[in-house]
């Protein structure tokens, strides 16, 4: 049982981690407070799952659904920078558009893909034709870590690239990159839908992972994305971009692995879920403020006021 | 040549915070020009080198650019001829990213950005190269990132990175203002050394008459948003703090007061 806790948690770590690397992008890098991908993490499902059962390649599927999450993150940039719209504001109004858009695209609220064929069984069924001794059960295992690798290792070289250095400065200095002759208008909107494009994928592989794509999916993803960046930045730092990507897969994992051990000592219901992921994340979040007022007010003492 | 004609500005207008700055600002900068600009809090200064920098829009006027319109140009796009550095040490530069990867934005400025490596060998050489024409040690930090830099160090690499490609503009704002006294100099004599040898048309506001006095070839002293004095050639070499502070009483009846003035 611990072993295959421990496959499963590694693997929804892998997949969703590449959904937490997209969040980092918004959160860390540009420092937007991006909210879409509540919707474009479903509305990747949404799409893949409607193309396969329409009886498209499941590569092209996938392929569509990043194009539509880059989308996604396009117009929540677009919003915010030519409309002038809160970063916050712009995202919840993706979001809340996509929920609608997602029902339209799947046209019912839960594709299942049971008997369909996904990226998955595709190369598991080339590779057994190759190597017919291949152990299908790490089969997502295998896969997952190469997309990981592949998604990271792009992301990781994006980031030292001129515009990526760019983009970097975008969240940090705005006005010095102004200065430098750079559009933070297009940058942000560039990293938005970098981000978003990167959710979508995660949606559209976690629908083909778990057999089905639902129009309700989506909620909380913002929140395990957010766990999971935050609980890499804590465990690594961000000593460079190589390490800091690293530490949130690294996070993601963490984030699954808890989740199944509190599901499976029946410490939490599966519905409480959301609840313990936002109280962690608080937690997280305001940690470093108690641990500075703690100090402040040790240091009074030891002044003796 | 930068031209500015007949500048006005309303910040916050129709509101009760409503705060007219400009009121038909002209003024010519010549080719070559190292103009030192001073005057009382709340003169002017910094939103003049803000209007010339594009960072908002102004009311009325017009600002000519080498004879091209460039009123409406947004701020990214004039940085390709205009350099900066602010009086905050925070403001130019990426707080979390390496000292090379700062320079490698300034090395690429209003040049179109790509998918090409930020950084290769040969701009490390380069960007050493640059570094060790201070006395700061930088040099050999080009992997440290700039949140770890001191004050002085920053506004150093900051006045580095606004000048390594040569601008048409150098817009300085009191960027020595929160450096200690001996850094203050030290990055005062990198400017001028900067500038004399690049030949960069320059606008450098200060609130140090001493400075403003002895740099420069052409002084301007702002007061309520208008230019009160235009000093040059002869008659800013001869330029005394006195003479200074006499000349501003004559013209205005009422007395220089600046909280922040060195008189020293
Ligand atoms: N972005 C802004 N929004 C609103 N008001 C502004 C803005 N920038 C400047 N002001 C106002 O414009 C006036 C001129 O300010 P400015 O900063 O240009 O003065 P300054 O001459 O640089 O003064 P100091 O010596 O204090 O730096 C001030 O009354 C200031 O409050
Ligand atoms: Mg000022």
């Amino acid at each position: 049982m611990w072993q295959n806790m421990l496959l499963k948690s590694v693997e929804q770590g892998l997949v969703f981690g590449i959904m937490a690397l997209g969040v980092y992008i918004t959160f860390k890098i540009l420092n937007f407070a991006d909210l879409s991908v509540d919707g474009s993490f479903p509305l990747g499902a949404a799409v893949a799952a409607s193309l396969i059962v329409g009886g498209h390649s499941p590569f092209t599927a996938t392929l569509a659904a990043i194009l539509a999450g880059a989308l996604a993150g396009y117009i929540t940039g677009f919003l915010n920078t030519a409309g002038k719209i809160s970063d916050l504001l712009a995202g919840i109004l993706t979001m809340t558009s996509l929920y609608s858009i997602n029902l339209r695209i799947m046209g019912k609220p839960n594709i299942p893909l049971l008997n369909q064929p996904t990226v998955f069984s595709i190369i598991q069924g080339d590779i057994k034709k190759i190597f017919p001794g291949f152990p299908t059960q790490y089969t997502y295992l295998i896969l997952f870590i190469i997309i990981v690798i592949i998604v990271k290792t792009l992301l990781d070289a994006f980031l030292k690239t001129q515009l990526g250095l760019a983009l970097r400065a975008t969240g940090d200095n705005p006005q010095m990159i102004r200065s430098q002759g750079v559009n933070t208008d297009m940058t942000k909107i560039i990293g938005l839908s970098f981000s978003n494009a990167l959710i979508s994928l995660a949606g559209a592989l976690v629908a083909q992972y778990q057999g089905f794509a639902d129009v309700g999916m989506g909620i909380g993803t913002i929140i395990a994305g957010l766990a999971s960046v935050i609980i890499g930045d804590a465990l690594v730092g961000e000593k460079s971009i190589f390490i800091a990507t690293l530490g949130v897969l690294f996070g993601s994992f963490l984030y699954r692995f808890s989740i199944s051990l509190v599901l499976s000592f029946r410490l939490a219901q599966a519905s409480d879920l959301k609840l313990l992921t936002a109280l962690v994340v608080i937690l997280a979040l305001t940690a470093p403020r108690f641990k500075k007022s703690l100090n402040r007010k040790r240091s009074n003492i030891y002044a003796g006021s | 040549m930068l031209v500015l004609e007949n500048l006005s500005k309303t910040f916050n207008p129709g509101t009760p915070n409503e705060n007219q700055v400009f009121n038909g600002l002209s003024l010519k900068v010549e080719d070559g020009d190292f103009i030192t600009v001073i005057g009382s809090n709340g003169a002017g200064k910094s939103t003049l080198l803000n209007a010339i920098a594009g960072v908002f829009p102004i009311d009325g006027g017009k600002i000519y650019l080498d004879g091209s319109d460039i009123t409406g140009l947004p701020e990214y796009k004039r940085a390709a001829f205009i350099g900066r550095v602010f009086q905050d040490p925070m403001l130019g530069t990426s707080p979390s990213m390496t000292i090379e990867e700062n320079l490698s934005l300034a090395f690429s400025r209003a040049e179109n950005i790509s998918l090409r490596w930020g950084l290769n060998a040969e701009k490390r050489k380069l960007f050493s190269k640059y570094l060790s024409t201070i006395p700061l040690g930088l040099e050999n930090r080009l992997n440290t990132k700039v949140k770890l830099l001191s004050g002085g160090q920053r506004q150093a690499l900051t006045l580095i990175m606004a000048t390594m490609k040569k601008p048409r503009l150098l817009l300085l704002d009191e960027h020595t203002a929160s450096l200690d006294p001996k850094t203050a100099t030290l990055v005062n004599e990198l400017t001028e050394e900067i500038i004399k040898r690049e030949k960069i048309t320059t606008i450098m506001v200060t609130h140090n008459l001493e400075h403003a006095i002895k740099m420069g070839n052409r002084l301007i002293m702002m007061h309520k948003g208008r230019i009160v004095l235009d000093i040059m050639g002869e008659e800013k070499a001869s330029l005394t703090i006195p003479l200074l502070l006499s000349k501003f009483e004559q013209l205005q009846g009422e007395k220089f007061v600046e909280d922040r003035v060195m008189l020293a």
